[in-house]
């Protein structure tokens, strides 16, 4: 294995000298695992995924990752990284799109069975007709599967999502999934300047004793655990058993709120917060409004812009607030359904208020002037 | 038990369940039990819900009897009949989820042996004829062709049984079953054979009408997969609940199909699995 010097998570992520790096979002995939003392990582290959994990495993033939394979489905993949987690270790992998909607089933028994994988989510169009272009959509099935999920605007988000991403899903009062979403294409594939960490130093390993649940490796009290399986019982145990487990994994999502505050500064980021209209979105539609809101206030027009960084936990009472003082909500996406219209809509006190639009998807990219277009509209 | 930590803190004795109390003075664990001393300790498997003359439970009792070392052997099941009785067995046990436990397991052992790089864990998959040879056929070939060191127990009652009994790829050709109401249409699924040609370096078929084999075969799958390779076993347990026979007719009718030359025991080992069990032999007699 390389030398690398384990230093604390707070010290890599806001301490650490940081150098200016010019790089794609797969590339930030891998200086993020390079320092993620990451055990074991499985592959497999999807647009615009691939080329993440093809760094990644890079990373494990020079030492830097201790195991690597590349799986034979999504389905397959996702459960072998549950596996890996079962067994105590730090887990790592990343897929998109149709590969997402493949391996679906797994992802709820990850936060069921508590297993703090972190998987990385290059987001893609999905079938049919056939695509390979960035849309967001799979994002609104995963929103209650049990998952935390970070949306990254930039390669930089990505970077430090990552990471920050395996220290609250360790937490031993969260220790639930991670899903760290970034547009495919838009950032895997182009590159920005980054500024991150030397790649001399690494986050602690993961540590299975802090684990709520015991790993399955035999090394703790195997003793059977029920006298009937609930799968048998047709009576209250049976349903509050596994009601109570669900409550359960929805509190440790809301535990990881004070974490995600602490590391990503807040669940979301304003500019101009006391504004008219207010542009609320995600991912790169992010840039895009900050382009739209920058021509908008050079023509006069009073719009701020807020960026949700974390979709679950939702953080609503801070968007409920925000609302309160604006005329308008513009929630531009990269989606036909309007997930995240919907999600806003659902918390504050007037939806609507809400314009969903615009929605771009298939693959289209979401100009500024669709967005200006959509400001002028409410500013009349 | 064989290790501290399954030990009863001093004055907790009394309120731990009896059964506990039972595997911790009598358990298994690290005493090289087989199947000959089952009625003299404590077994791994606890009361189970299955039917009456089940043929899966008489196979999962002389499959764990038989594991070689159960105080570092981790179980990873799938949904169906088998998934009823591993929450009452005191070893580490996964249910994931239908099919997918080749791959689980694979993960799994992987990441075992980064965490106890000096010490053995052996990874036992036990699963039904329908999660092994239809719904996750795919991981579990895939798991053999990658060469994972686990070992593959099919219980093969030839049918979808927990479900209601529906036709599965291992039920016979003709079988009339749920889902297939004339009759299935197709031969019954020869997993041995592939599975030899995808790479396992030892495969079985027998069934518990035959203890002393069944005992042999999981042992020596187990030792083969830590060091040689994968291994597969399939372990013919029929269904009298949805053959509709009767209970006591469960090790009879096994017999009467290795008469009429319709099931029959089978082992293929690799050279290189033979002498890897030669070596052991070796080193044993010195």
């Amino acid at each position: 294995m390389i030398e690398q010097k384990v230093v604390n998570p707070e010290f890599l992520f806001f301490t650490a000298e940081k150098k200016k790096l010019f790089m794609t979002g797969s590339e930030a995939v891998r200086e993020a695992i390079r320092k993620a003392n990451v055990d074991v990582a499985i592959s497999y290959p999807i647009t615009p995924q691939s080329e993440s994990m093809h760094l990644v495993g890079d990373l494990f033939a020079e030492g830097y990752v201790k195991e690597y394979f590349r799986g034979e489905n999504e389905f397959a993949v996702m459960s072998s990284v549950a596996g890996a987690a079962m067994a105590g270790v730090r887990v790592f992998t990343a897929t998109g799109g149709p590969g997402t909607l493949r391996a679906f089933e797994v992802f709820p028994t990850w936060a069921g069975a508590r297993l703090p994988i972190v998987c990385a989510f290059m987001t893609r169009g999905v079938n049919s007709p056939l695509t390979i272009q960035p849309d967001t959509i799979e994002m609104a099935y995963l929103l209650e599967t049990g998952i935390l999920m970070l949306h990254a605007e930039t390669a930089q988000d990505l970077h430090d999502m990552i990471l920050k991403a395996f220290i609250v899903a360790e937490k031993t009062d969260v220790h639930v999934p991670v899903g760290v979403f970034a547009d495919g294409f838009f950032v895997t594939h182009t590159k920005e300047a980054l500024e991150i960490p030397e790649p001399d130093i690494k986050l602690p390993s993961y540590d299975p004793n802090n684990s709520p649940v015991p790993p399955m490796d035999m090394e703790s009290v195997p003793v059977r655990q029920m006298r009937d399986p609930f799968v048998m019982k047709s009576n209250f145990i049976s349903y509050a058993a596994h009601a109570s487990w669900q409550q359960e994994v929805d509190a440790a999502r809301e535990r990881s709120r004070k974490y995600l505050e602490k590391y990503l500064g807040g669940l979301l980021e304003t500019e101009n917060e006391d504004a008219d209209v207010l542009l609320v979105t995600s991912g790169t539609a992010v840039c895009q409004s900050r382009e739209a809101m920058a021509a908008a206030r050079a023509q006069g027009l009073s719009v701020g812009l807020v960026k949700l960084k974390c979709i679950r936990p939702f953080p609503a009472q801070e968007i409920k607030a925000l609302a309160a003082k604006a005329k308008a909500i513009i929630v531009p996406e990269f989606n036909r359904v309007g997930w995240l219209a919907k999600e806003i809509k659902s918390v504050i006190d007037e939806p609507g208020k809400v314009i969903g639009a615009p929605r771009v998807y298939g693959g289209m990219t979401m100009p500024p002037e669709l967005i200006l277009d959509e400001i002028r509209r409410v500013s009349r | 038990m064989n290790k501290p930590i399954f030990q009863i803190s001093p004055g907790f004795e009394e309120i731990m369940p009896p059964e506990y109390r039972e595997l911790v003075a009598n358990g298994p664990y690290g005493k090289g039990f087989g199947v000959s001393d089952l009625g003299s300790y404590k077994e791994l498997i606890e009361e189970h819900p299955l039917c009456a003359g089940c043929g899966l439970a008489l196979s999962i009792r002389l499959a764990l009897a038989s594991l070689p070392n159960p105080g570092d052997t981790v179980i990873v099941g799938s949904t169906g009949c088998s998934s009823l009785v591993f929450p009452q067995v005191a070893l580490h046990n996964i249910h994931s989820l239908f099919g997918n436990q080749n791959a689980v397991a694979s993960g799994l052992k992987r990441a075992l042996k980064l965490r106890f790089p000096d010490k053995v864990k052996d990874v036992v998959v036990i699963a039904g004829d329908g999660a092994t040879a239809d719904i996750g056929l795919d991981m579990v070939m895939q798991s053999w062709f990658r060469r994972e060191n686990i070992t593959t127990i099919m219980l093969d009652n030839e049918a979808y049984a927990n479900t209601g009994g529906q036709e599965s790829g291992m039920s016979r050709q003709g079988a009339v079953l749920n889902m297939a109401p004339t009759g299935k249409k197709f031969p019954k699924a020869t997993l041995p054979e592939v599975a030899q040609a995808a790479g396992c370096a030892y495969v079985a078929a027998t069934s518990p009408a035959h203890p002393r084999m069944l005992e042999k075969a999981v042992r020596k799958a187990v030792l083969i997969a830590r060091e040689v390779g994968p291994t597969y076993i399939q372990l013919f347990s029929p269904c009298p609940t949805n053959y509709k026979f009767k209970p006591q007719e469960t090790i009879p009718l096994i017999k009467q199909r290795e008469k009429e030359g319709i099931f029959r025991n089978q082992e293929y080992i690799s050279d290189e699995a033979q002498r890897f069990l030669d070596s052991l032999e070796e080193a044993r007699k010195k």
